[in-house]
This record gives C-alpha cells, structure tokens and sequence, in this order.
C-alpha cells in the first residue's frame, strides 16, 4: 500500500468523520442536560444551505461558517421554544424539526443547485508538516477539522471541570432536584440545545464547503441520524464520539476505495454500510440494559416544568 | 376541543403560506387558489386527491397504533418501499402463473414484505434494547438503496434505455379504477376498511387498551401485566404492513411498474398525518386528504408559477409545527415524550 | 455561635395561614423556638406540617401571618434568602445527584461558587466536628441512605444556619443510625443551633426534643414539653382519640399460600440492591409483615414477587403450590395474586385515565373483556361497587384517577385489588401519604380480608403499622430477609438489631449508618 493510498484513506476517513464530531458533540450536550433533539438532520440541511448560499453569495466561507452557525441556532430556538417553554413531546417535536429542515432547506436551496463554490482549503500547519510520513498524513487539514479536535477539548473540559459543566451533568440527571437546589434549569437546558444547533450548523456547512463543495437537496442524506446514533454508541462520552466517528469515517470510506482495497461488490450495496454499521454498533451497545441505565442521562427525553 | 388544534394549525400554515407566497414575488391571493383549490376543480382533480391520499391514511392507521404506545416507527417509507419491491417482484415475474391469483398474491406480498422489514426494529428493540427510531430510519436508506440496486441490475427493463426501472407491469395485475376519468383505484376501499378496523382496534379492543396504557404510563403497564413486548411487535407488524400495503398499491396502481422513485416521501408524511389526525381513524383520514392536498398544491404551483416542488416539504414541515404549537393552547398536550432507549419489561 | 441575646426566640411565627384551592393548609399558626432549642413540629400526615415548613424556609409565601427572626420581622422570599438569613433545611427527599460525587454534589448546593476540590478540606471539618462520616470523593449511588442524610447534614452546616429544620429524617433510618442523629442534633443545640424537627414519631420525639408543637388539620392542636408527656397524650393531640392499641385477634392460618425459598435475582437497576436467599412463606388467613427502611431491597423483592422482574435468578417462587418464578405479572394473576403498589399514579392507576378505566387494568378476567374486546359497562359497574363499598370521595366512576386525592385513590386501588377476591394479596405501603380516616378503612380492610382466608403480604416502612395490623413480622436487610416472628415475641430493639443483619458482612450499601 503505498503512501498516497493511504494518505488517500486517512484524509478521506477524518473528512468523513468531521461532520460527525460537530453534530454529535453538539448533540451530546444537548442529551446530556436531558433533552433529545432529533432534528439534526434538518439542522444539518439548512446549515449546509445557509453556508453555501453566503459563502457563494458574500466569497467569504468564514461568513458562509457565521450563517450555518445562525441558522441552526434559529432552529434550535424554535425547538427549545416548543419543547422546553411549551412543554411539546420531544420526539414528535423534533421529527417536525427536521421534516421542517427538509422542506425549507430544498425549497430555498433552488437556485443554488449546480453553483460552484471555492471550498475550504487544507492549511499546512508550519513545522509539523515537514514531518516524514505523519507529517502529510496529519497535519495537512482544512481548519475546520482542526475546529473539530478542539470543539472535542473545549466540550470534555467544559463538562468536567468546570461548574457549568457539573450545572449541565446534574440537569441532566434531575432537573427536579436541580431546581429544588436552584440551579437555572430551563436556561441550562436552552444553552445545551442551542450549542446542539450551532455544531449541526457547522456540520452541515462542512457537508457543502468541504466535504463534497456543492448543495444538492437533502445532501446530509441520513448523516443528522448517524450523529444522534454516534451519540448512544458512546455512551455520551466526549472521546468516544471523536473515535466512533472516525469509525463511521473509515466506514464511510470504504466503499469510495472498495475496489482498490480488493472489495468487490455493486456500488449501492456498499453505500449501505454506514447504515448497516449504524444499526450494528447500536445493538453491540443497547444489549445490555445496564449500559444504556448507567450511562444514559437520566431525565433524557423527559419533560420538565420548573412551575410544577 | 380535540378538533380545535388541527384547525388551528391548519389555518396557521394557511396564513404562512399567504406571506410566502407575498415573499415570492407572486400574487398571494391567486397562489392560494392555484395550490389549494385548483387541483379539485374536476373529477380527475378529486381522483387524484383521493389517490394520493389512500397511501398517506394506509400509513398513517398503521403508524398511529405504534404512537399511541410511544412506539415510534420511523421507517415507514422504508417498509413501504420493501412492500413495493415484494409485491412487485411477484408482478414481474410471476404474474403468468398465478392467473385470477396474481393481485391477491401480490397485494399480500407488498403487505409481507412491508411487515417483515418492520419486524427488524420490532427485534431489535425486544432483544437488544435498540432504539427503534433510529434502526427504522437506518432501514430506509437500506431499502432505497436496494431498490435502486435491482432496478440497475437484475430487474432492469432490457428495453427501458438503461433507465433504472422495471417493465411495466400486466393489465392484469393493475388496481382496478373506481371509476373511470380518474386515477383513484380500490386501496381507497382497504383504506376505509382499515380506518373502520382501526376504530374498533383503539376503541373497543383490549390490545388497543393495553397499547394506550403503554403510552400513558409505562409503570402502570408492566404492573398490569401487559407485555410491551407484545406492544412493540403489533404496532411494528401492523405498520410495516399497512406501509407495505401502501407501497405495492403505488406500483400496482398510479405508476405499473418498479422505479427509483416511487414516493414522494409518503412514508414521513404519514407521520405528520397520524399527529394531525390525533392518532384517530376520523381525523386520519382526513388529514391524509389535507396532506395530499398540499401534494397537490405543491405540483399545481410548480407547474404555473415556476416554484419548485420542495414547496409541499416547506407546507408540511409548517403544518406539523403549528400542530405541537396550537396544541399547548387548548390545553391538550401528547402525555409522555419516551427516552430515547427504553428497557423491555 | 450565639448572636441574639438569650431572652430574644429564634423564630416567631405568628397567625400563619395558607389556602390552597382544595384545603386549608395553614389556619393561623403560632409557634415559637428558642436559641438551642430543639422543638417538634408533630402532626399525621396532611396535618400541614410540610406546608409550614415550605413557608420557614421560603419555598412558598403565607397567605397571612408574621414571621420573626431573631426579633426582627422578615419576609423569606427563597430558599436562597432563607439561608442567607441562616436557616437549613435537611429535606425527606434527599437533593443529591446519584452520578455526581458528595463533593460536586455539595458544590452545586451551595449559593457561594466554591469548585468541589476546594470545599473537600471543609467538608471534612464539618463532618469530623459534628460526628457524621463522609468522604468528600466518594459518589453518592454507592452510598447507603444514611450516609446521604450525612450529606445532607454537612450541606446545611456549611453554611453556618442558626436554625436547622429536619423533615421526618428518621423514616429512613434504622434505630442504631438514629441513635446516632439525636447525637449530633444535640451536640449542635448545645452550641446554641435551634432545631425544627419535623416528625410523627412519638417515641422519638419524647427522647429528643424540648418542646413540641402539634399540628392537626391546619391548626395548632396544643404544644407541649415531650418529655413530661405519654405517648398516649401526645397521640391525643396528633389525632384527637386515643391510639387504638387493641391487639389483633388471632386468626389459624391455614395452607400454604405463599412460598418463596432460597430465591436471589441480581437488581436490574445498576443502583439497586440485590435480593439474597429469600426465604418466605405466607398462608391463608394471615398477614406476614416485612419492615425495612427504604433502599433494602423492598421494591426488588415486591417486582419479583408481582412478576414485574424477571430475569435470571436462583430458587423458587411459589404461588398455590405452582412454580411461578418465570411467570409474568399478567400469568401471576391468573393464579389469583393481587399486588397493591407503592406507587398509585404511574403504577397503580393511569392517572388520566377514568376509574372505570382502571379498573380494567387488574380486571381483565373479571367478566371485562370478552372476545378481546372491553365490556365498558362491566367495568364501569366494578368501579361503581369499589367506590361504594371503599366509600372513595370522588365524582364518579368516570372521575380521572389523577383528580382523587391520595387517600381516595388508595382506598379505590385497594378496593379494587380486593374485590377481585384474590389468593395472595401483595400489599406495598398501604397508608404512605395516606390520611389518618382512610389509613384506618385501609387496615380494616386488610384485616377482613385475611380473616376471609386470603394470605396477606405487606411490606411498610411504618413499623407502627406493621405491629397493628401484622400476625408475624420479618425484616428485609440488604437484600436478605430475616426469619419471621410471631408479632407478640417482637420489639422495637429486636426489630433494630434485626435490621443491621448480624450475618452481614460489610458492603457498600450496607447500613453503617
């Protein structure tokens, strides 16, 4: 195997992967305060949109970056909103959330379909490129991957060490008791889900800038699902988020180089596989009840009042 | 006071839609007119209202049994592609030999392979403990994907121009019309009689009673002793089979063959069918017809005013919105939002 | 530390009352503590007791009524203004977070931003001072409810109240680990914090406190010094009429019923305790009692005996002589067990439901669904009967479960158990929450019914009530339970001494305490 090869499989597997950290660290905090958001999927698409319509409108990706950050805080609010102040079952809520991220994405994208768009770029980091072998291999990324290695920093240490990490952990588990201790509840858990909103704002610019830089409807095609599955696979912990997906990366990968690495197989099966890894690798983890009760946040998907 | 909501959202997005379509550029008044009233202004008009509808009200009654348990079955338009390829497999190959048969059998066909996809997440949850939302959807993608493998492969027309689609399928195993000038055919009538069987199913059974049992207070079920296990399983077969029912009748009915495309994404709108329709058969059905009215309306203005097709997504997405919306003011609200993985009694 | 001049109360409250739409909380209430005073507060449950509570230290605001600190009058807007003015509160229902450590967990309880590592030092003064063990580090789920009361305790002491107000602490407690409280209540009156100790307890309150205050039905029914009073005049004052001590007529039990033996299962929950060698038999025509503070592994023994857990186990669960224990909870009934939780709404009864709807719930078999469809009318008709011969307040069989106070609801679900005439009846705090008239029926009921032939099961915190109305009483330890002894050959003590398992050896939820 020689190096391009597989320089080719490295930078193909985290390019993939990229997309996945931000939605599924986004969502991690958001399950981790106890809300289930399903509608990063539709987060995902407007993200993707927002990005390349000003990206290719204003030239700019950083401002293309601002606006899929925007727009999936707007549709973040809009589902804290319905679910956290109005009290609306969160599943049916956010399954309108990305039906609704579908429709509105694939209907203002029109005219954007078939638009070229400058993508993002690798960047060199300065001497550890130079570096024989792991210097190409690792250190010749666009920004946003490495945007994605600190997200993964920022959001352990923040959940760790830091009180606002502790506030969120102990919502998560009981808002009740939160708030009989006088924890702000509803804030916590409207600052977890609009964190949500702006990593799949992120993700879903990555899809159109770098990943394949275009926007073509519903082009997340099942990656917002992917990342809420992420999620449970590692059992709502920060690193395993960041190998799990790598894991669907590398996944993802080889069926673009199943014929070079001696896998022959029709083209549609093999796009199959993320999705079939998905199902597998929740059910390697759901099978024992106690996991998912030790790890999961307990007040996951339950709705609290503080007024009750 | 049930009634009240879905008429409330319904008017919401009615509104919404006045402003948008302002926001075009186009005449809001006569955009209105051209989506919502135009399409039924003839017979062949109501047809297809009734035929696009027949599909969204076939999953929906399905679905709205799972939903009533918080069993939420996703996948539906997965198992509804599954129905398609099975019933229509059979149609392909087998129509000759089964004669006066070959319908019925395909009909049963479509309704098997839809309930054998579905029982995959119904598995998975009892003995794994596997979200079934998420497998469900997986499935989807699964489904359309093999799909589009037989139809580049072996179940290609020799003589479609490589199109990725099917021969057209026998008179013989077409859907009979209900009448003629129009394309709505007899799934209307399994439509009805599952809509009557649905009423007494959540009405009147004790597996309707345990299910909704199930939904509002998990504790209470298991005390009682109704097994969530055989919950699951009923509402994934019954769905999975009424979205298989619902995707052979597509192939057998409005399109006569296989293709890449056989859904207009009914399998997800069904869900927002099922939620308007307040999970009961009445206000199914009914919803169904609104849903595929804003089908309707969404091709009726891509055709005369130049807006593209997503305009239908952007209506429904709306629709389901102001729904949870409208719902907290009158005071109603669906009881019990589930974790995202739960532990079978 | 002594801040106010001896003759100056701690706290004054003068003609408080509270309203809630549906009851009377609160009807003027008086009641004073002095500077190191420890003062009960006594009264059944739904006397108002935690209503007044709730106002002391600022969760809800009096409709009328003064309160004094130090002298001075005040209006406690919040907890948070409460502890500033220096008073703590130990609540019934501990506000810990299982999955955070006792240091994070105090962290976040505090108004002062002090980061966990930082608080561990002064974690451990407070609890070296005041006798309470408890490791900073430690994760509260592998702790035994007594140490989290410690928690508890240390949470309040650190920030230096002069007022300490206790909620029914010992509920949870076993006799030696209350021993232990009253220890450190009076280590720290003697250095001049008033206590506010919240109880129904009678014996406890003669041992403890000073002073007592008794509330009943809103208003104060008198006050007392506990030490100068019986148990029978302090009852008196509780509930208006003496205890009712008559002993329980003996009954001959007759066949076996009930047999559990060599029975152990591993708890599902990963925080849950997991049952050991039980062994057990209940007969026709008696009440076998099971005592225990919380988190012994009642809920585990109760869900494997209803069928509710299943899962892998050793030894046998017998129903009627038949093998049960792979039974499910619907199976089991067939066999005529009938189980009354401890939760009424979410387990016992749905709670949006009718009570006509309920009663299909356990009544599937009792002439209610035919063919597998509900015969609405039979249901509505059993309802109607269980309201009326339980006497349940309500509007109709048509009421929803959730609108029916506590008392009534468990009268109807009891109701409802016992007119489907079972063999077994499982019976799971009959009277928690549960006011004083319906407590009553409910034990009346449970005794005619076992004097009908059924055997009877129940397993209460309330060893009062055990001694009411059980024939032999067994103690469920850590998962194991003790033999069962006749009721007359039973005290107090022995219970206690039961309840810290001579057999055990140490564990992490074992109660050290």
């Amino acid at each position: 195997m020689n190096t391009e090869f597989l320089i080719a499989i490295v930078t193909g597997t985290v390019v993939a992967a990229t997309p996945l950290i931000y939605a599924a660290l986004g969502e991690l905090v958001a399950e981790r305060a106890g809300v289930l958001n399903l509608g990063v999927e539709g987060m995902m698409l407007v993200g993707a949109l927002a990005a390349f319509a000003v990206g290719t409108g204003t030239g700019s990706l950083i401002l293309g970056y601002a606006a899929a950050i925007g727009a999936g805080v707007l549709l973040a609010l809009l589902f804290a909103t319905l679910t956290l102040s109005l009290q609306t079952n969160q599943v049916a809520t956010g399954l309108a959330l990305t039906l609704f991220g579908l429709g509105l994405s694939a209907f203002a994208g029109r005219k954007f379909a078939g638009l070229p768009i400058e993508g993002l770029k690798p960047v060199s980091i300065p001497v550890l490129s130079k570096l024989p072998v792991v210097g190409p291999l690792l250190f010749h990324f666009d920004p946003a991957v490495y945007g994605s290695i600190l997200v993964y920093v920022i959001v352990d240490r923040v959940l760790k060490r830091t009180r606002a990490g502790l506030q969120l952990r102990a919502v998560g588990e009981s808002p009740a008791v939160a708030h009989a201790l006088g924890q702000p509840v509803m804030l916590t858990r409207y600052l977890a889900v609009l964190f949500g909103g702006a990593m799949s704002g992120i993700a879903g610019a990555y899809l159109s800038t770098a990943l394949t830089p275009m926007w073509v409807e519903g082009m997340s095609a099942g990656r917002g699902w992917i990342a809420l599955a992420l999620v449970v696979f590692a059992t709502w912990k920060p690193l395993r988020v960041v190998l799990g997906a790598y894991l669907f990366g590398g996944v993802t990968i080889l069926q673009l180089h199943a014929q070079a690495l001696g896998l022959s197989a029709p083209s549609e099966i093999l796009s199959m596989l993320p999705y079939a890894a998905t199902i597998i690798v929740l059910v390697i983890i759901c099978r024992d009840p106690k996991t998912i009760l030790l790890n999961q946040p307990a007040s996951l998907g339950k709705s609290f009042h503080p007024d009750l | 006071m049930r009634i009240a909501s879905p008429l409330i959202a319904s008017a919401a997005m009615l509104v919404t839609g006045f402003l948008i379509f302002a926001f075009l550029g186009k005449d809001p008044l006569s955009a209105l007119y051209m989506f919502f009233i135009q399409p039924l202004d003839s017979l062949y008009g109501v047809g297809e209202l009734v035929l696009k509808a027949t599909p969204l009200a076939l999953c929906a009654l399905g679905l709205a049994v799972g939903f009533s348990a918080n069993i939420w079955n996703i996948g539906a338009e997965g198992q509804l592609t599954l129905g398609a390829i099975c019933g229509g497999g059979v149609a392909l190959f087998w129509s000759g030999e089964l004669g006066r048969l070959a319908l019925p059998v395909i009909l049963l066909a479509g309704v098997a392979g839809g309930a054998a996809w579905a029982a995959i997440p119904a598995v998975l949850r009892t003995r794994f403990n596997t979200s079934e939302i998420l497998v469900s959807l997986m499935l989807v993608y699964i489904a359309q994907l093999l799909l589009a493998y037989l139809l580049h492969g072996a179940w290609r027309d020799p003589e479609g121009f490589n199109f990725p689609q099917s021969k057209a399928f026998d008179d013989a195993v077409i859907l009979p019309l209900l009448m003629d000038g129009q394309r709505a055919n007899i799934s209307f009538l399994f439509m009805l009689a599952l809509a009557s069987l649905s009423w007494i199913f959540s009405r009147r059974s004790f597996a309707g009673y345990r299910m909704i049992v199930a939904g509002q207070a998990p504790d209470a079920a298991a005390y009682a002793g109704f097994s969530q296990r055989r919950n699951v399983w009923l509402a994934f077969l019954v769905s999975g089979g009424a979205a298989g029912l619902a995707g052979v009748c597509e192939v057998v009915g409005p399109i006569g063959r296989l293709q890449a495309d056989i859904s207009p994404g009914y399998g997800f709108a069904a869900i927002i069918v099922a939620f308007v329709g307040r999970l009961h058969p009445i206000g199914i059905v009914l919803a169904a017809l609104l849903m595929s009215l804003l089908y309707l309306g969404g091709e009726s203005v891509q055709l005369g005013l130049q807006l593209p097709a997503a305009v239908t997504g952007l209506f429904q997405g709306l629709l389901l919105f102001y729904l949870l919306a409208a719902d907290l003011f009158i005071g109603f609200r669906l009881r019990r939002t589930p974790a995202a993985i739960k532990v079978p009694a | 530390m002594n801040d106010s001049s001896p003759a100056t109360p701690r706290l004054i409250l003068s003609g408080i009352t509270k309203r809630y739409p549906t009851i009377l909380a609160n009807d003027h209430v008086d009641l004073r503590v002095e500077v190191g005073e420890i003062h009960a507060l006594m009264g059944e449950n739904g006397a108002g007791k935690s209503t007044l509570m709730k106002i002391v230290y600022g969760v809800t605001r009096p409709d009328a009524g003064r309160i004094e600190w130090n002298g001075a009058e005040v209006v406690i807007h919040s907890p948070a203004e409460a502890r500033r003015l220096g008073i703590g509160m130990v609540f019934q229902h501990f506000a810990l977070f299982e999955t955070l450590t006792v240091a994070e967990n105090i962290s976040l309880a505090l108004d002062e931003r002090i980061a966990p590592a930082a608080l561990a030092p002064r974690i451990r003064a407070v609890a070296e001072r005041y006798g309470l063990p408890v490791d900073p580090a430690r994760l509260v789920h592998s702790m035994s409810v007594g140490e989290r009361q410690r928690v508890e305790i240390v949470r309040c002491l650190l920030q230096s109240p002069k007022l300490l107000i206790m909620d029914e602490p010992t509920s949870v407690l076993t006799p030696q680990a209350v021993l232990q409280l009253f220890e450190t209540l009076r280590r720290l009156a003697a250095e001049g914090m008033s206590i506010l100790y919240i109880s129904h307890k009678l014996e406890e309150i003669r041992t403890l406190c000073d002073t007592a205050t008794v509330l009943r039905a809103g208003r104060v029914s008198g006050t007392a010094r506990p030490r100068e009073e019986t148990n029978a005049s302090l009852a008196r004052l509780m509930v208006g009429s003496d205890l009712d001590d008559a002993p329980l007529e003996p009954h001959p039990a007759g066949e076996v019923r009930l047999e559990v033996r060599g029975f152990s299962m591993k708890a599902r929950d990963p925080f849950g305790t997991a049952l050991r060698d039980i062994d057990l038999t209940v007969r026709a025509g008696e009440i076998v009692g099971i005592a225990g503070v919380s988190g012994n592994g009642q809920r585990e023994l109760l869900a494997a005996l209803s069928g509710e857990a299943l899962g892998q186990h050793e030894g046998s669960i017998s129903l009627g002589g038949r093998r049960v224990e792979s039974l499910g909870a619907a199976a089991r009934r067939d066999l005529g067990l009938g189980f009354v939780p401890e939760e009424r709404l979410g387990r016992g009864a749905v709670p949006a439901m009718s009570l006509a709807q309920n009663a299909l719930l356990t009544g599937a078999h009792a002439g209610m669904v035919r063919l597998g469809l509900v015969q609405s009318g039979a249901a509505r008709a059993s309802a109607r009967a269980t309201i009326a011969e339980f006497k349940v307040k309500c509007g109709s069989e048509l009421s929803a479960a959730e609108r029916l106070s506590g008392g009534n609801l468990q009268k109807f679900i009891v109701g409802r158990e016992i007119r489907l005439a079972p063999k077994v009846l499982l019976v799971a705090q009959p009277t928690w929450g549960v006011d004083v008239g319906a407590a009553q029926m409910i034990h009346q009921a449970l005794i005619a019914l076992r004097n009908a032939g059924t055997a009877v099961l129940v397993i209460s915190e309330e060893l009062d009530e055990l001694f009411a109305i059980c024939d032999r009483i067994a103690v469920l330890t850590a998962g194991r339970l003790s033999k069962p002894e006749p009721r007359a050959s039973l005290t107090v003590e022995k219970i206690g001494l039961l309840m810290t398992g001579a057999t055990q050896e140490p564990t992490q939820s074992q109660a050290h305490a």
